[in-house]
C-alpha cells in the first residue's frame, strides 16, 4: 500500500487525529480507475477522497487542472473550499484551490479557464458548461482525478445523469481520469458503483464502519396529534422543550410550507428568545447564508429547514435532528438522522414527530425498519434520454462532432451504457431537425452535417442559446418577492407564480419567517410591505413531493393487520380501532373503497397503498372513467395511501370503474390528456431543448407572447403521438409521475379482490384526506356546469339577468 | 350551445365557443390574431423547433367555423401570420388550404404589427374595415367607438367552488368588442391586467370560450 506522504500524517497528529482505516484503504486505491466510498456522515469522506490529490500535488510539479470536486451544492463546493485550504495552507503544500458554480463571478470565470487551479470545486451544470466550451480540451488536458461527492442524491436525479456523460466527455479529453465517489449509507453500493464507474471498468467498494445505531425515537407529548394537516402544532411546546435541552437541533420538515408554519408557530412560543433560524429553498440567497454563517458559528440554537440541509454541510456541533411529519423513507431518515453528531463513533440522536395520527402509524413503522437496518429504494432504470438530447447540444456548442464518436463516448456512462444507435440517432435526429414526421425545418435545422461528416450548429449564435438553458433542474415558476421601496427593496425569496395570482392587495402570508402584506406586483416582482394586519394566507412552494416506499408502506399494511397495537400510542390505536369498527382497515391482499356523501358531494376513497405518485395516477384513471361513464368527477387527491375523488354525482355501481384489467389495458389512451403528462412534457421538453427558459433577454412582462407547453403536448399529440418527446414523456411519466409500477404490484397484490363499502359518512382515515393539499381538478363536463353555475352567480351578484 | 349572442353597437352579434365572432345578418366571420408561421418564425431566428403543426391547427379550426356558419365573408383581423416572411414560408399544404378555404368568399386581411404589409395571399388587405356601425382593426384604439379589435389575446381566469378555470375570452362593452386569439400557438394576458382594465369601461362583460362559452362580468 502506499504511503501517504509525512508531512501529511504530521499533521494529522499535530491535530490529535489519527487517519481512518476507510481514508488509509482509498489512499492505497489511488491508483484504481474507480473506487467509491460509503460512510456515515461524518467519517471523513471528504478528507478520503482528497488525501491522494493532496499527496500528488504535494511536490509541486503539476501544472494545472489535477482534481475536479463535484457537488450537488454550490454551498457544498464553497464549504469544501474552506475546509480543504486549511490543512494546505497549514502544511504549506504549494496547491491552487478555487471553486466554481453559478455564483461565481463572470470575471474568475472566465479567468479560470484560462488558468485553472490545481483543484476546481463544482457542480454538475457548471462542470458540463465547461465541457460546452471549445477550450475545453486545452483547459482538463492533464486531469487526474474526479471526485464526486454525495454520489447516493446524484444517482437519484438526471443532474447524476447528465454527470456521468459530462464524465464520459471528461475520460476522453483525459483518458488517465480516475474516478472516486463518495456515498452516505444506501441500500444497493453495486448500483451506485456501476453509476460511477466508466463502462464496462469495475468499481471497488469500501464500506467504512457505520458507526453505532442511532438513538432515535418518537416525541412523547402531552397533547394528542390532530385528525389531519402537516403543521404539527400541537408538538410545538414538546419541541420548544427538547430545543432548550440540547445545544443545537436541526427540525427537518417535508415541504417548505410546513417549514414557514412550523417556525412561525414555534417563534411566538419562544418565550425565552432562543436563536431559531429557518432555511428552505425557496429564500433569497443572502438569508440562506446568513443562516449559514450563524449556524458554523454555533450561534443559533435550532434550525428549522427542508431538504435543502439533507446534504453535506458540516454542522459540527447538531447534537439533534428532529423530523417533523412522516419520513416517507427509511433510507433519507437514516441519512436525516446521520447530520446530527458529526463525531465519528457517537451515536446521532434523532426524535420523530408525526404531524397527525395517520403519520403516527407511519413513523412506529419507519422507527421498526432502522431498527432492523432495513433501507428501502427502487433501483433506477436506464438514463433518460432528454438528458441525452441536451449533451448532444452542448457537445454541438463545443464543436463539430462526430456522431459514433460521440455515440461510441456516451455509452460509457453507466446510465447509458446500453442504449441503442437507433435511440442514439433519433435523438440526434431531435437536435438537429425536431424530428418531426412533417419534415418542415430542413431549412433551418439546428444542427448541420458538414460535407465531412461532422455535425454543427447551424447557426453559431445557438451555442449561447443551449449554454443559457443548460441544466437538468426544474424550477416551477416562481416569482421574487421583495419589500416595497423606492428602489427595489429588500428580497425575501419567491413563490409561485399561481401563488402570486391568488394575491390581491392587502393579502398577507408568510415567508422567511414573516407576516407581509401584498402590495402589488411591479416588472414580475412581488412587493410586499411590513404592515401584516390580517392572518396569513400560506405561501405555497412546490417541492419535491416523495412518496412513501414500497417497504414502508407494506410496513404499514403489515401493522394494520394486528389484533391490536401496543407499539402505538392509546389514542392512535383507538382511532384504528374505530376503523375497524365504522369501515374496515386496509389489507395487504385486498382493496378497500369506500363510498360515502359529504358536504353535498359524492366521495370515493380508495386505499391502494400505492404511494403518492401512483395514487395520483390512479386518480386520473378512475375520474376518466367516470367521466366516461357521467359520473361528473370533480377532482380528486392522493396521498401515499388513498385517493380521494369527488364528484357532483352519487356513483352508485362503481364496479365497473374497478376492472383492473381494463384500468391496465386503457393507460395509454386515458393518460394521454391529463395534467401529468403535460407536467411531465413541460419538464423533458424543457431538458431536450424544445422550450427555452432562458431567452436572452429580460423575462416578458406581458404574458401574451408566451404560450403554455401544454399546447405544444396537445399538438404533438394530435399530429406527431410518436414524436421522440413523446415516447420519452411516456417513459418518465411510466417512472415517476405516473409510478404505473407500484399500480401493477398493487394489482397483483391484490389479486381481483375489492371490497366496496357504502357508509353514510366520511371514515376515520378518510377524514385526513380531505385537508390534503395537491387537489387536482378533473377538466370535464363538471368544469362545464360549474362555470354555468358561477357565472350565473357572478351575473345576478352584478344585478343581472343570466341568460 | 356552443354560442353566446348579444347586441353590440346596434348589431346582433355571435361569439362562437372556438374563439371567432359571427355576424350572422352580414354572414359574416371574424377571427383575431392567428399568428400563422409561428413556428417556422422561431426555428428561422435559431429558436427551437417546435412542432410545425400550429398552422394546419389553426386552419383546419377555421374551417370547421367556415362550415358550421356558412360564412360568404370574413375578417382576419390582423396577426394572421407570425411576421411577413412567415407568410411567404408557409407549407404548400397550408397554403392550399387557405386557398380552399378562399373559394367563392370575400377574404379581408387586416394589417397587424405583426404583419404590417400586403401578404401574398389572396383577398382584400386593409389597415380597417369599417360597416353599418362597426369598425374592424388589429389594434383598440382610446377614441374607438363599435370597435372590433384583437392584439390583446385576452383570456379570463376564475375560481369556482375551489377550481382554478382559465379561459381565453371576448371582452365588450359599449364602445369596444376584444377577440381573443385564433391562433395556435398563442398564450394571453388576463383581463386583470392594468392594460386592459384601461382600456375596458368598468362595466365591461367577458365572454369564456370552450365548449359552451358563458358570459361573465369582466374580471379586474
Amino acid at each position: 500500500m502506499a504511503q501517504i506522504p509525512p508531512a501529511i500524517q504530521n499533521w494529522f497528529s499535530s491535530k490529535g487525529w489519527s487517519i481512518h482505516p476507510h481514508q488509509h484503504e482509498m489512499f492505497g486505491r489511488a491508483d484504481d480507475p474507480a473506487t467509491l466510498l460509503i460512510a456515515p456522515t461524518g467519517g471523513g469522506k471528504t478528507m478520503a477522497g482528497f488525501l491522494p490529490s493532496l499527496a500528488e500535488l504535494a511536490d509541486g510539479a503539476h501544472d494545472g487542472l489535477h482534481t475536479l470536486y463535484v457537488s450537488p451544492l454550490k454551498a457544498l463546493a464553497a464549504d469544501i473550499r474552506r475546509n480543504l485550504r486549511v490543512p494546505v495552507e497549514e502544511i504549506g503544500l504549494p496547491i491552487r484551490i478555487e471553486d466554481r458554480t453559478g455564483d461565481t463571478s463572470a470575471t474568475q470565470k472566465k479567468r479560470q479557464r484560462a488558468d485553472p487551479p490545481h483543484i476546481l470545486l463544482t457542480t454538475p451544470e457548471s462542470l458540463a458548461l465547461l465541457t460546452s466550451y471549445d477550450d475545453a480540451p486545452r483547459m482538463f488536458s492533464g486531469v487526474q482525478r474526479i471526485v464526486v461527492d454525495e454520489i447516493h442524491a446524484l444517482a437519484e436525479s438526471k443532474r447524476g445523469d447528465q454527470l456521468m456523460l459530462a464524465l464520459a466527455r471528461l475520460q476522453s479529453l483525459c483518458p488517465d481520469l480516475r474516478r472516486v465517489g463518495l456515498s452516505a449509507t444506501v441500500e444497493d453500493p453495486e448500483a451506485i458503483a456501476r453509476f460511477l464507474a466508466r463502462h464496462p471498468d469495475s468499481c471497488y467498494i469500501i464500506q467504512a464502519d457505520p458507526g453505532p445505531d442511532p438513538d432515535i425515537s418518537m416525541l412523547q407529548t402531552q397533547e394528542m396529534p390532530p385528525w389531519s394537516g402537516g403543521g404539527a402544532a400541537y408538538a410545538i411546546p414538546a419541541v420548544m422543550e427538547q430545543i432548550k435541552q440540547h445545544k443545537t437541533t436541526l427540525i427537518f420538515h417535508n415541504t417548505r410550507a410546513q417549514a414557514e408554519i412550523f417556525f412561525h408557530n414555534l417563534w411566538l412560543a419562544n418565550d425565552e428568545a432562543l436563536p431559531i433560524g429557518i432555511h428552505h429553498g425557496s429564500l433569497d440567497r443572502q438569508q440562506r447564508d446568513r443562516v449559514e454563517a450563524a449556524m458554523v458559528r454555533g450561534d443559533l440554537r435550532a434550525i428549522v429547514c427542508t431538504g435543502s440541509l439533507d446534504l453535506g454541510i458540516d454542522w459540527g456541533d447538531v447534537d439533534l435532528v428532529i423530523q417533523i411529519g412522516a419520513p416517507k423513507n427509511v433510507k433519507r431518515l437514516v441519512q436525516r438522522i446521520g447530520r446530527a453528531n458529526h463525531r465519528y463513533n457517537a451515536p446521532s440522536k434523532a426524535i420523530l414527530v408525526p404531524a397527525n395520527r395517520f403519520e403516527v402509524v407511519e413513523c412506529v413503522a419507519a422507527l421498526e425498519a432502522v431498527q432492523e437496518h432495513d433501507l428501502d429504494g427502487d433501483p433506477r432504470g436506464p438514463g433518460p434520454r432528454d438528458v441525452l438530447c441536451q449533451h448532444i447540444l452542448i457537445a454541438a456548442a463545443a464543436g463539430p462532432f462526430e456522431a459514433d464518436a460521440l455515440y461510441t463516448e456516451m455509452r460509457a456512462a453507466g446510465p447509458y451504457a446500453h442504449i441503442t444507435r437507433p435511440d442514439f440517432d433519433a435523438c440526434l435526429e431531435f437536435c438537429a431537425t425536431g424530428g418531426y414526421a412533417l419534415r418542415a425545418y430542413d431549412r433551418w435545422q439546428r444542427l448541420q452535417q458538414r460535407p465531412d461528416g461532422r455535425w454543427q450548429l447551424r447557426d453559431p449564435r445557438a451555442a449561447q442559446r443551449i449554454r443559457m438553458n443548460l441544466g437538468t433542474i426544474q424550477d416551477t415558476d416562481t416569482l421574487k418577492v421583495r419589500l416595497k421601496r423606492n428602489r427595489g427593496g429588500k428580497p425575501l425569496g419567491e413563490v409561485e407564480e399561481g401563488f402570486a395570482a391568488s394575491l390581491t392587495p392587502g393579502d398577507t402570508f408568510l415567508i422567511g419567517g414573516q407576516i407581509v402584506r401584498y402590495e402589488g406586483l411591479r416588472e414580475m416582482v412581488v412587493e410586499v410591505s411590513r404592515r401584516a394586519d390580517r392572518k396569513p394566507k400560506i405561501a405555497t412552494f412546490s417541492g419535491t413531493k416523495f412518496a412513501t416506499s414500497t417497504q414502508l408502506s407494506e410496513r404499514i399494511l403489515r401493522m394494520f393487520a394486528q389484533r391490536d397495537w401496543p407499539q402505538l400510542p392509546p389514542h392512535t390505536a383507538k382511532w384504528l380501532g374505530l376503523q375497524r369498527e365504522i369501515s374496515r382497515l386496509p389489507q395487504r391482499d385486498r382493496l378497500l373503497i369506500e363510498s360515502f356523501p359529504d358536504n353535498g358531494r359524492e366521495h370515493l376513497c380508495v386505499y391502494g397503498f400505492a404511494g403518492r405518485n401512483a395514487q395520483q395516477t390512479l386518480g386520473l384513471l378512475l375520474t376518466k372513467r367516470m367521466e366516461e361513464m357521467s359520473l361528473a368527477p370533480l377532482g380528486f387527491v392522493a396521498t401515499d395511501y388513498a385517493t380521494l375523488i369527488w364528484g357532483l354525482d352519487a356513483v352508485t355501481d362503481p364496479r365497473p370503474l374497478f376492472q383492473l384489467g381494463a384500468l391496465r389495458d386503457g393507460l395509454e389512451t386515458w393518460l394521454a390528456g391529463n395534467a401529468v403528462m403535460k407536467r411531465t412534457f413541460r419538464a423533458s421538453a424543457t431538458i431536450a431543448g424544445l422550450i427555452e427558459r432562458n431567452t436572452g433577454g429580460q423575462r416578458k412582462s406581458g404574458r401574451q407572447a408566451t404560450f403554455s407547453s401544454d399546447i405544444l403536448y396537445d399538438t404533438l399529440l394530435k399530429y406527431d403521438p410518436d414524436h421522440l418527446l413523446m415516447q420519452i414523456t411516456r417513459e418518465e411519466a411510466m417512472r415517476g409521475l405516473v409510478d404505473f409500477g407500484r399500480i401493477e404490484a398493487m394489482i397483483n397484490r391484490i389479486g381481483g379482490r375489492v371490497d366496496l363499502l357504502r357508509l353514510d359518512r366520511v371514515s376515520p382515515l378518510a377524514a385526513p384526506l380531505f385537508l390534503e393539499v395537491g387537489k387536482v381538478p378533473v377538466k370535464g363536463e363538471a368544469e362545464e356546469r360549474l362555470l354555468a353555475e358561477e357565472s350565473a352567480r357572478l351575473l345576478r351578484a352584478a344585478g343581472l339577468q343570466p341568460a | 350551445m356552443n354560442r353566446i349572442d348579444f347586441t353590440f353597437a346596434g348589431q346582433q352579434l355571435t361569439a362562437l365557443g372556438s374563439g371567432a365572432l359571427w355576424w350572422a345578418e352580414r354572414n359574416l366571420l371574424c377571427v383575431s390574431d392567428l399568428h400563422l408561421g409561428k413556428s417556422e418564425r422561431i426555428a428561422r431566428r435559431g429558436g427551437p423547433a417546435l412542432p410545425p403543426y400550429d398552422s394546419r391547427e389553426t386552419l383546419t379550426r377555421l374551417a370547421t367555423d367556415l362550415t358550421h356558419t356558412g360564412a360568404t365573408t370574413v375578417i382576419c383581423l390582423g396577426d394572421s401570420f407570425d411576421d411577413l416572411d412567415a407568410s411567404s414560408a408557409l407549407a404548400r399544404e397550408d397554403r392550399l388550404q387557405i386557398t380552399t378555404l378562399q373559394a367563392g368568399k370575400r377574404w379581408i386581411w387586416i394589417e397587424g404589427n405583426h404583419d404590417p404589409g400586403p401578404v401574398e395571399m389572396g383577398g382584400t388587405h386593409l389597415s380597417e374595415w369599417i360597416s353599418s356601425d362597426l369598425v374592424f382593426r388589429h389594434i383598440a384604439r382610446e377614441d374607438g367607438r363599435g370597435e372590433i379589435s384583437g392584439h390583446y389575446h385576452p383570456k379570463v381566469s376564475l375560481t369556482a367552488r375551489g377550481c382554478s378555470i382559465t379561459r381565453p375570452a371576448f371582452l365588450l362593452d359599449q364602445a369596444r368588442l376584444i377577440l381573443p386569439a385564433y391562433g395556435a400557438y398563442t398564450g394571453g394576458l388576463r383581463s386583470s391586467e392594468i392594460t386592459l382594465t384601461n382600456i375596458m369601461a368598468p362595466d365591461a362583460m367577458a365572454i369564456l370560450t370552450g365548449a359552451k362559452p358563458q358570459l361573465i362580468p369582466m374580471p379586474r
